[in-house]
């Protein structure tokens, strides 16, 4: 059984947690922009946190369930329709076979995820299904999505239950661009002078539009390197901010190549770096440096903070029984399921009644 | 952040520097030029770690004089890694050169050499000697990037040394054979360069529905063999019907 892809916003690819171990080989990682939003998003739908789901920049497109399934978006608010129902953001809904699901415009954030039960079957290409544009690989033909794709699906093994995070929210953790990007120094910041490494805290940067999943640019302050824009090629990792002749720096992101001969003067944090690549075009941020082991702890305190918001998930239906949401969750065609909806709260009024 | 201090000489053999590399990685750098005994220690210690792997090291990306080692730490913290690759380093046997050899089969000119008479012409060379100049050299696979499959060949006699084009070309193939500045290429995919060409080959660096997706790996040795544009059409078919697969003379 497959998605059907009827429309598609700019931006719609396969991704998961992308390729490992083969970096020494040239072959760049790929994989979520944000990854605790997909997690979220699998999670929600019943999955293995591994499963591939769909990544989207503004808008997600119209799709064509062709089984049930339970289908969740996450990354930011978003207007999430099947006909004239209206669907919340950051929460599993139940589609019926041939229902189309449109998704809309993302808010206040720039990369949205969507996942459905089962998972998105594409092959595995070198131990992933995430998509690599610019080198072809993985998802749909290495290529973005297009309307007319069938995305095959893997099987469901989970119990079809409607699910939200505890504290509704459409990403397991507030975006908040006017807190810092977090940033360790180095590889080469022995590159660039004092007072520059200085500037790098104290200056504001701006989002600028040249940004894709390889890169993103910052507008703000030259930062020219005392030692030259040329090194010996070295390895690369996501969150790199390397800076070119331009002096303009860039932070390198999921799709990034393995190597490159620019001195990067600093790192983004890991923790951090799924809310740079959410903050939207034209934003202004800056930059607050930490040292590497300060980082560590910060990373191994957000897992800790993501596992637990994953492991709390609540069924949709405990609080919510608007008429909206029991739409949302029927399990057949315009009549409400009554189990799926009250759980064993109907079992007892049985029994009660009994 | 440099948390060694550099040999200002930059000698490889001089204990390495260590860099962060936020918090999931770090680079260990022998000396800061492209140097074939800084890159046999960069490719030597990968190999250590391959062989007797420290457990929360998850991958190696070895670069001419630097290996960059990603870690979870969870399982190991960076100043621990650090620690354990300084011992691993004082240790390290870095063997002359057990390295595998590829014989690559280049069709020299054609379309996709297609810069091959005019580099001839530069470096006041006949063509034919221009490939024999080539086709002598042993080079040295330093590194994979780039690209998947992408190989970095130093040894490029220095007559042939050519800046890169100032505007890449839009479309180079696979298989294309390639100078830019002091190095060799083989290119892997298909995409823009800025590298002159003077041939093709008919192996494809990058495969990934090859059982061995990647030919080449860092320390490798590898030198040309002229062949003829019918020999190469024949390399190509038999290896797109699955009679021929490239492989390397084994290591010493």
């Amino acid at each position: 059984m497959s998605l059907e892809i009827l429309s598609t916003g700019p931006m719609l690819s396969v991704q998961d947690h992308g390729r490992h171990g083969r970096k020494r080989f040239g072959v760049p990682a790929a994989g979520a922009m944000d990854r605790p939003a997909m997690d979220l998003a699998n999670a929600l739908c019943g999955n293995p946190l591994a499963a591939a789901a769909l990544e989207f920049t503004a808008i997600g497109g119209s799709f064509k369930a062709g089984r049930a399934l339970r289908l969740a978006v996450t990354g930011g608010e978003c207007d999430i329709r099947i006909g004239e129902r209206v669907l919340a953001a950051g929460q599993s809904h139940a589609v019926e076979a041939g229902e189309v699901v449109k998704i809309g415009a993302l808010k206040g954030a720039t990369w949205g995820y969507i996942a459905v039960s089962g998972g998105i079957a594409v092959p595995e290409v070198l131990g992933a299904r995430a998509t690599h544009l610019r080198f072809a690989l993985g998802g749909v033909e290495g290529r973005a999505l297009q309307a007319g794709d069938l995305l095959p699906l893997g099987e469901e093994d989970d119990d079809g239950l409607c699910l939200r995070p505890r504290d509704p929210a459409p990403r397991p953790g507030p975006i908040a661009p006017e807190r810092p990007i977090r940033i360790v120094l180095g590889p080469q910041d022995d590159y660039f002078a004092p007072e520059i490494l200085a500037q790098l805290e104290t200056a504001r940067f701006r989002i600028s539009p040249q940004r894709d999943r390889m890169a993103m640019v910052l507008d703000g302050p030259a930062l020219p390197a005392a030692r030259g824009h040329d090194i010996v090629s070295d390895g690369i990792v996501s969150g790199a901010i390397q800076v070119p002749s331009s002096g303009q720096p860039m932070v390198l992101m999921a799709d990034s190549q393995t190597t490159g001969g620019y001195p990067k003067i600093a790192t983004v944090i890991s923790a951090d770096l799924p809310r740079l690549a959410q903050l939207p075009t034209g934003a202004e941020m800056r930059f607050e440096i930490v040292s590497r082991d300060v980082a560590e702890d910060i990373l191994l305190a957000e897992r800790a903070r993501l596992r637990e918001v994953l492991a709390s998930l609540v069924p949709a239906t405990g609080m919510m029984l608007s008429s909206g949401f029991l739409l949302s969750c029927n399990l057949a065609g315009g009549i409400v399921e009554p189990e799926a909806v009250m759980g064993r709260d109907l079992e007892l009024s049985e029994d009660t009644a009994a | 952040m440099s948390i060694q201090a550099h040999d200002p000489a930059g000698n490889p053999g001089a204990a390495p520097a260590f860099l962060a590399v936020g918090d999931s990685a770090l680079a260990v750098q022998f000396g800061e030029s492209v140097d074939p005994e800084a890159n046999r220690r960069v490719i030597a210690l990968a190999e250590s770690l391959t062989d007797f792997p420290l457990p929360g090291v998850l991958e190696c990306v070895p670069t001419y004089r630097s290996l960059l080692v990603t870690y979870d730490p969870a399982l190991l913290r960076g100043a621990a890694l650090e620690a354990a690759l300084a011992e691993r380093v004082a240790q390290l046997q870095v063997s002359a050169e057990a390295a595998r050899r590829w014989h690559v089969p280049v069709v020299y000119g054609g379309e996709v050499g297609l810069d091959l008479e005019d580099l001839a012409r530069e470096k006041h060379l006949t063509s034919e000697e221009l490939i024999q100049l080539h086709s002598a050299a042993d080079f040295r696979v330093y590194m994979i990037g780039f690209a998947p499959g992408f190989a970095y060949l130093g040894g490029l006699p220095e007559a042939l040394h050519t800046p890169r084009l100032p505007k890449p070309r839009m479309s180079i193939p696979a298989g294309a054979v390639g100078i830019g500045g002091q190095q060799g290429s083989i290119n892997s995919v298909t995409g823009p360069s800025g590298w002159r060409f003077v041939g093709w080959t008919p192996w494809r660096a990058f495969d990934p529905a090859r059982a061995e997706p990647f030919l080449f790996a860092a320390g490798d040795r590898l030198h040309f063999v002229p062949v003829s544009a019918a020999e190469g059409a024949e390399i190509a078919a038999a290896l797109a019907a699955g009679e021929l697969t490239p492989t390397p003379e084994a290591a010493r």
